[in-house]
């Protein structure tokens, strides 16, 4: 069995009714590994010359992980074994090989966020969302890895080298920040993958990837145990090879929590079971302001509006087509104005939220200490804060500190806040169904590009930010929206398409992306396999 | 150029967010800062109505969907060793740090 070509659903239907055991398939998935994944990533790789320094047969590999937790998997696997030979029950997702993106903590487990400031802790309690993964009997692989504290597009920030690469082009980033879950994924080394998305951070990579990628509503999935960035906008969700396993994965995980008061008190659907409704008589629009991309100019640093990238809009208008022909009613010239400034308000909102959850890395309660020495408290703080944050939570704390001053607070966070509520208007408007428009869904590409070449944006910190422009509106308004695989590029890069929906409607994005799954079954592009599997 | 960050106040934000650096880090550093508000400055295009509110998060927070407040009933940890563990030092149940330097008030 190949896990790559077996959905979580079928293994859970199989090791359920005693067809497959899950020791099987923990042994089928920690052998794939061993083959796959080459190097897990470790402290002290340079920050800019990441990858010059590996081996041509480490450049071929994954390098998803961070800490595989191969024991903690085979006592799962052992337990939901011995309880279906004893015809007691198991959950929903039983012998499902899953990875956390290491931003979760779990009690007992090394938990870094990628960080050399974490990179000795041990958490002392588990996430929400991992708890009820694991009551609902997944096999926990590992954590993999990310950019450091989420902060990144591609992976490369992370402090653990080597950083994960792209399966289907192992020179090329994964995407990020859950660049470890989406590659993971893809390259079959586990079925789903456990993310956060705080700006597009479990879709642009899932684009990157060629698999599915879901950011929830706010508050669907608790946040209690997820190292926080930015705390208004950051929402943990699945990544799966398909929609059905992401259905699957979010009814697991959804609902409300006593320990995170903004986890909504919102009942769960059997997402699953709502999946083959199908998208006749449902309304899905495209915006012009989603077929356009900005960049800043390399050499003048000036923003720069072109047209999107033709490839990826024949994608996006594509699923369109397909969506069409099942039986939806495409609406066009959805106006979303206020898209082009998602980026902008967000260098201002998560800075300033990145600052304030980042003051608590102190040297004192946990995480990293300063060896060298030191006079008095602020120089033990100096010390351990300068050496254990990497380059890009220091950009963070600095900027958020800067434009949330006193003095500059009017001009740039209240602005921001402002426009925030700009961006959530224009879905309003769109989804009203009252309005002009009332689409049930929006369909846009994920990302302006598909995965570009490890290094080739790193370091250029505002480049690498707009990498996000599709995903981040979604992040300011609260709403679910999923990146589902629409297609290949020439250099045969998956590109991913997005569907967004109202509050707590993840339903409906389930429904379209699985009609649109159905739809191109038989498209060539779906027959083709990753780099690392071929 | 026109850098909205200039060395100087580069330095003091450096010295309030609690970090230290050396001069290869700093420039790129400040040189990042000063791009993002290049593009942050692009807010000011934005028609904004006087009754426009900020928006402090996306989906609204309802009385229908927020979790009602807990009892105010003490409840106890149950592995305060392991938390304690975790911190650089610690002495009978105390942890420890440097000497904190005080200012004295007038």
């Amino acid at each position: 069995m190949s896990l790559f070509d077996t959905s979580a659903y079928t293994i859970a239907k199989k090791v359920r009714s005693g067809e497959l055991s899950a020791v099987a398939v923990l042994d089928e998935a920690l052998s794939h590994i061993q083959a796959i994944d080459g190097s897990p990533g470790t402290l002290d790789g340079d920050w800019l010359t990441n990858g010059e320094l590996l081996t041509d047969d480490e450049k071929n590999k994954v390098h998803a992980f961070i800490t595989l937790t191969a024991e903690r998997a085979r006592q799962q696997a052992v337990s939901i074994d011995a309880r279906v030979k004893a015809g007691e029950p198991v959950g929903p997702l039983a012998g499902v090989p899953l990875t956390i993106k290491d931003i979760f903590c779990v009690r007992g487990i090394r938990t870094t966020a990628a960080s050399r400031i974490l990179a000795n802790f041990t958490a002392p309690y588990t996430a929400t969302a991992v708890e009820r993964l694991e009551a609902a009997d997944a096999l926990t692989l590992g954590k993999v890895n990310l950019d450091e504290f989420t902060y990144g597009s591609s992976t490369e920030s992370s402090a653990f080298k080597p950083s994960t690469r792209n399966p289907w082009d192992t020179t090329r980033v994964p995407g990020g920040s859950s660049g470890g879950s989406t590659a993971s994924v893809a390259a079959g080394e586990a079925s789903l993958s456990l993310g956060t998305d705080t700006a597009g951070s479990i879709r642009q990579p899932a684009a990157f990837c060629g698999v599915v990628g879901l950011k929830p509503t706010y508050g669907r999935v608790s946040r209690y145990g997820l190292i926080a960035f930015g705390s208004s906008l950051d929402c943990p969700g699945p990544v799966s090879r398909d929609v059905r396993d992401a259905a699957l994965m979010l009814s697991a995980m959804a609902g409300e929590d006593s320990r995170d008061s903004t986890a909504a008190r919102q009942p769960v659907p059997d997402y699953v079971a709502e999946l083959d409704k199908g998208v006749k008589g449902m309304r899905i629009g495209l915006s012009p302001d989603y077929m356009q991309i900005t960049f800043p100019d390399p050499q003048t640093g000036e923003l720069v509006t072109q047209h999107l990238p033709d490839e990826i809009r024949q994608a996006t208008l594509q699923a369109a087509e397909a969506l069409a022909a099942q039986g939806a009613e495409i609406v066009e010239d959805i106006p979303m104005p206020n898209t082009a400034y998602g980026i902008p308000a967000y260098f201002v909102i998560s800075r300033v939220e990145a600052a304030s959850n980042l003051h608590r890395f102190d040297g004192v309660k946990y995480g990293y200490r300063t060896q060298s020495d030191f006079e008095d408290l602020h120089e033990m703080y100096r010390k351990t804060r300068a050496e254990g944050f990497g380059l890009q939570p220091k950009l963070r704390i600095l900027m958020g500190m800067y434009v949330s001053a006193a003095q500059y607070s009017e001009q740039y966070y209240q602005r921001a806040l402002r426009v925030r509520s700009m961006i959530r208007n224009d879905f309003e408007a769109a989804f009203d169904p009252d309005g002009a428009y009332r689409v049930d869904a929006l369909l846009t590409p994920t990302t302006p590009t598909t995965a570009f070449k490890m290094a080739d944006v790193y370091g250029d910190s505002v480049l690498m930010q707009y990498a996000d422009q599709f995903t981040v509106p979604a992040n300011h308004a609260g709403i679910p929206g999923i990146s589902i695989p629409g297609g290949l590029d020439a250099d045969g890069l998956p590109i991913g398409i997005q569907l967004l929906a109202p509050d707590f409607m993840e339903e409906t994005l389930f429904r379209a992306g699985y009609a649109f799954e159905q739809a191109t079954a038989d498209a060539v592009w779906r027959k083709q396999r990753p780099q690392v599997l071929r | 150029m026109n850098d909205e960050i200039s060395p100087e106040l580069f330095e003091h934000l450096v010295s309030l967010a609690a970090f230290a650096f050396d001069p290869e880090e700093a420039e790129y550093l400040r040189r990042e800062l000063n791009h993002q508000l290049k593009a942050v400055r692009q807010l000011e295009a934005v028609p904004l109505d006087a009754d426009v509110p900020p928006a402090m998060h996306g989906v609204p927070y309802t009385d229908q969907t927020r979790p009602p407040l807990r009892e105010d009933v003490w409840e106890p940890c149950d592995n305060p060793d392991e938390i304690l563990a975790q911190a650089p030092q610690v002495e009978d149940g105390y942890i420890i740090v440097p000497d904190i330097p005080h200012t004295e008030l007038d």
